[in-house]
């Protein structure tokens, strides 16, 4: 049986706790304060949230496949695309980074568990009822939240009472967001091996220390926003109610304030777990290791200084929008130092491709063309040609579908040997690369043109020239949906279930890290003493 | 070692020889989808919709932006495609390099894995030459910016406000000035979609407006955006122009359209459920015929304005709450005036019914439910008495009660 379902000590070092009552049973996960089974706790949240957000839009492709409403009427057409917003940025994205931190910082830094152990329980059961709460706004009266996931004022105001309930279910994720955040600063600073100074860490170590940092000052911010949103509906204020002397547009600067080093929290982790694996399937150790620190650093600072790139449109002088098109324009920079970085990580390897190589490659390939149309849509001029379009909606997904979820796939098929101890099938886990890569764009591809014609978000009926590009982008998107389908039930089941061929300790032969030094599947227990290690920080010397 | 073979023996909820046929099962489904996918993307690609190009609107299948009608628009057409180009050529050179490298570096083509991992000349020379590239692009971009903020000196300004679910103009300076008008989506369209535009193809569809917005041609135009309930977004993309459109506030953008004919354009920010359904169709005119349009409207303007006074007859009032009705209350609450969802019915409903006008009237002037019934104070009194007085006589209502202009007035704050 897997580890991840049944726990068996085999603690690297010493061998007398094996009998001392691992927990098992419903407590063994209630009570969870092994940062293995947290991990595995999230992950598997995630991905529920995931299948749950994409029925939404599947939803919202079937309406939108030909013109005319067919399914659904306008309101729950925005309270589809409203909660599809919102279930997929907290609570698959989000909390899917943060099952990959978990089950890995203690392990890649030598770690025994989180500093916080019970906090980092409290963390994760704190994401029930609050994806509860979100979930079940569709029954509430009036329906779900209707305002687009960026919830703009005053149209937040005309909501019903789900409205209410969204605003506490954010709180709640908010939370344990920063606590997670918390935890994860406090154990990567503190809990190291010795051995281990902060510029031989591993990147992914090294992009969630960031990330945690961008998160603990920006969460704060969201609430701050969010809150003034129920003072207004409920409590006789006016922050964003003009009749009453406040400005509409100060909820969108607060609110982008926390959404753009929001959207940064949700790819720097996806960098790290890919300049992990591209230099274990190049066999080549990365390319700058001290460049790809100070680029990711050089992204999370410059982050807080772009939010209005947003706002292009709301009216804001002629300085303003060059300021922020210059500043966002500057975060090119950087990101394009990471792309070379790990194109010279490839160059003049000694390549192989499985199934965590072909995301990894497919992440760069194809977040790169987010990227570029990141670029294109932070000139102001051509921003006022695309802003609420989906030329916008097709550059998001490129980034966070085809960049962020593309990394969470392939850091479970890289890390899922050492998480389960069972090899996936190699063969599937192709078919899911393409499926999903082929389907991917096929989605989303036509969204550029369907932008640039001027077809305008949020939209549950458009003008029939846009029928064609919609059509091929809802095809795209349920046969997406299939490959998601196809890769739970065909490779995450049987691995988490024990079949397939056991996994080695080490099954890549030049991954690197302390990870790769423990047992597969990793024992409930590890370096329950801190390890020492070699000059690289890499191995573990006796 | 060992403890690791007997769990891996240990039963679980799903046995293996049930998961193997469940496995069968999901397989054959499977292949079935994807047939039944492939099938039918061939027939829907085969059927392909029957419509046009609209002119001074999308294009089918269109790729790119729309045709410039203005030199900002042209602008940042030109912007765009130096964007796309250099983007591009960036894009296949260290693409190029990625894939040469999947092809040659390969394990299993014998290719030895080298040993370098940093350079710092690498490292500065691909940071500033990049820097070098986004300055080279900032410089064109940023003559665009300045251009399309300068609304001084236009000949002729018009105010847009964005309505919960429609578009008012009021025309405040320049030729044509004092006119005033309400365009709003054809109700015909409206209900089109409703029922699901089953086996139509219209080129103008869901951009069809009762009154466009008329300008001259080669003027400039400058365009106040503003807002009474929420934020929406005025856009013509041929014009290359965009402005919030914000409840409190006020905006500006310009535009000087250099050829007649009809431009499109649809409300950019989320404003409730009718988002999709409050287009802009600008009608552009040469001098001549705008003069003409002007003099006509202004003409129109000066008929329009009810005497609040004067006392109206039951008969004449219902008539003419029944045009008002369907233009402005029949996409929420149908023509059967049942409503639907959260819509209230108003055929049948207490407050139509009650003997006491003035509850309604309120209703009517200040909204209720926080805006999700807006208000309709933009009205004048006449037409308000006209639409209350119709929904009391209407449908199974018939109180035989009137509402005079009058009596809206009085109620007015």
């Amino acid at each position: 049986m897997s580890a991840v379902l049944h726990p068996h000590d085999h603690s690297l070092v010493d061998h007398h706790d094996d009998h001392h009552g691992a927990p098992h049973g419903w407590r063994r996960w209630v009570f969870a304060t092994n940062h293995k089974d947290i991990g595995t706790l999230y992950l598997l949240f995630a991905f529920a949230m995931l299948m749950l957000g994409g029925v939404l839009a599947l939803a919202i492709r079937a309406e939108l496949f030909q013109p005319g409403l067919q399914f659904v009427n306008p309101e729950l057409f925005n309270q589809l695309t409203t909660m599809h917003g919102l279930i997929m940025v907290f609570g698959a994205i989000m909390p899917a980074f943060v099952g990959f931190a978990n089950w890995m910082i203690p392990l890649q830094i030598g770690a025994a568990d989180m500093a916080f152990a019970r906090m980092n329980n409290f963390s994760f059961w704190l994401m029930i009822p609050a994806a509860a709460m979100l979930a079940s706004s569709f029954f509430l009266p009036g329906g779900a939240p209707a305002a687009g996931w960026t919830l703009y004022a005053p149209l937040t105001l005309q909501m019903g009472p789900s409205m209410d309930s969204g605003i506490f279910a954010l709180h709640i994720l908010g939370a344990s967001s920063i606590m997670g955040s918390i935890n994860i600063i406090v154990t990567i600073l503190n809990m190291r091996s010795p051995d281990m100074p902060l510029m031989k860490m591993p990147m992914f170590v090294w992009t969630w220390l960031i990330t945690a940092y961008l998160l603990i000052a920006v969460m704060p911010v969201l609430a701050g926003a969010i809150t003034m949103t129920l003072t207004d509906r409920h409590f006789g204020t006016t922050f964003f109610n003009p009749a009453g002397g406040g400005d509409p547009v100060m909820y969108q600067h607060i609110f982008w304030f926390f959404g753009h080093p929001e959207v940064y929290i949700m790819i720097l982790p996806a960098f790290g777990i890919i300049s992990q694996i591209v230099p274990a399937f190049a066999r080549k150790r990365l390319f700058g290791y001290a460049s790809m620190v100070y680029a990711t650093a050089s992204i999370a600072i410059l982050s807080f200084i772009v939010w209005a790139h947003h706002m292009y449109a709301t009216g804001m002088p002629v300085t303003g929008q060059l300021f922020f098109m210059y500043a966002t324009m500057l975060i090119s920079v950087p990101t394009g130092v990471k792309v070379f970085n790990w194109v010279a990580t490839m160059w003049k390897g000694s390549m192989s491709f499985e199934t965590p190589m072909l995301f990894s490659i497919g992440f760069i390939f194809v977040f790169t063309m987010g990227g570029f149309t990141g670029l294109i849509l932070s000139m102001a001029p051509i921003d006022t040609q695309l802003q609420d379009t989906y030329y916008v909606v097709a550059h998001f997904h490129y980034v966070l579908v085809a960049g962020s979820l593309f990394a969470m796939f392939a850091g479970f098929y890289y890390w899922s040997p050492k998480w389960t101890g069972f090899m996936y099938n190699e063969t599937r886990g192709k078919i899911h690369f393409w499926w999903t890569l082929i389907s991917f764009n096929v989605t989303f591809f036509p969204m550029h043109f369907l932008g640039l014609a001027g077809m305008p978000r949020r939209y549950a009926d458009y003008p029939m020239q846009f029928t064609d590009f919609n059509m091929l982008a809802s095809m795209g998107a349920f046969t997406f949906g299939l490959a998601q389908l196809y890769f739970f039930i065909f490779v995450v089941l049987p691995v988490m279930m024990g079949k397939g061929e056991h996994a080695a300790q080490r099954p890549w032969d030049h991954a690197e890290g302390l990870e790769w030094e423990v047992p597969s599947p990793a024992p409930f227990h590890t370096f329950e003493t801190p390890p020492r290690l070699d000059a690289t920080a890499t191995r573990i010397v006796a | 070692m060992t403890c690791k073979r007997q769990t891996a023996q240990r039963s679980f909820a799903l046995r293996p020889f049930f998961l193997g046929n469940l496995k069968m099962k999901m397989k054959n489904l499977i292949q079935k989808l994807s047939l039944a996918g492939l099938v039918s993307g061939v027939w829907f690609s085969q059927a392909a919709w029957a419509v046009n190009d609209l002119v001074g609107g999308p294009a089918v299948r269109q790729l790119n932006l729309q045709p410039a009608a203005t030199k900002i628009a042209a602008e940042q057409a030109w912007l765009h495609w130096f964007m796309l180009i250099i983007c591009t050529v960036i894009f296949l050179a260290v693409f190029g390099v990625m894939f040469y490298s999947i092809l040659k570096h390969r394990k299993s083509l014998g290719h030895p894995a080298a040993s370098f991992h940093e350079s710092v000349k690498v490292e500065i020379a691909w940071t500033v030459i990049p820097f070098i590239i986004v300055i080279l692009m900032a410089l064109p971009a940023t003559k665009a910016v300045v251009a399309a903020k300068d609304t001084s000196n236009a000949d002729l300004t018009i105010k847009a406000t964005g309505y919960q679910w429609k578009w008012g103009y009021d025309y405040l300076k320049g030729e044509g000035e004092g006119v005033s008008f309400v365009s709003t989506l054809s109700n015909e369209h409206r209900e089109l979609s409703n029922s699901g535009a089953v086996g139509v193809s219209i080129d103008n569809y869901l951009l069809k407006v009762d009154n466009p917005l008329v300008v001259p041609v080669d003027k400039k135009i400058r365009i106040i955006t503003t807002a009474v309930d929420v934020i929406h977004a005025f856009s013509v993309p041929s014009f290359g122009i965009k402005q919030d459109a914000i409840p409190g506030f006020v905006r500006d953008t310009w535009f000087r359209a250099e050829r007649t004919g009809d431009f499109y354009g649809q409300c950019q920010e989320l404003c409730g459920k009718e988002h999709a359904y409050m287009p802009i169709h600008v009608k552009v005119l040469s001098a001549e015929d705008y003069a003409v349009w002007a003099k006509e409207a202004q003409a129109k303007m000066a008929a329009l304005q009810d005497d609040p006074s004067k006392v109206w007859a039951l008969d004449d009032l219902v008539k003419r709450g029944e045009k008002v009705y369907a233009a402005n209350c029949l996409a929420c609450h149908q023509a059967n005036g049942k409503g639907g969802g959260a819509i209230k019915p108003l055929d049948g409903a207490a407050v139509v019914l009650n003997a006491d006008k003035s509850k309604q009237i309120a209703i009517l002037l200040a909204g209720q439910n926080n805006g999700a019934m807006p208000s309709w104070k933009q009205l004048s009194d006449t037409d308000l008495a006209a639409v209350i007085s119709f929904t009391k006589n209407n449908w199974s209502n018939h109180t035989g009660q009137l509402v005079q202009p009058s009596e809206v007035l009085a109620l007015r704050k």
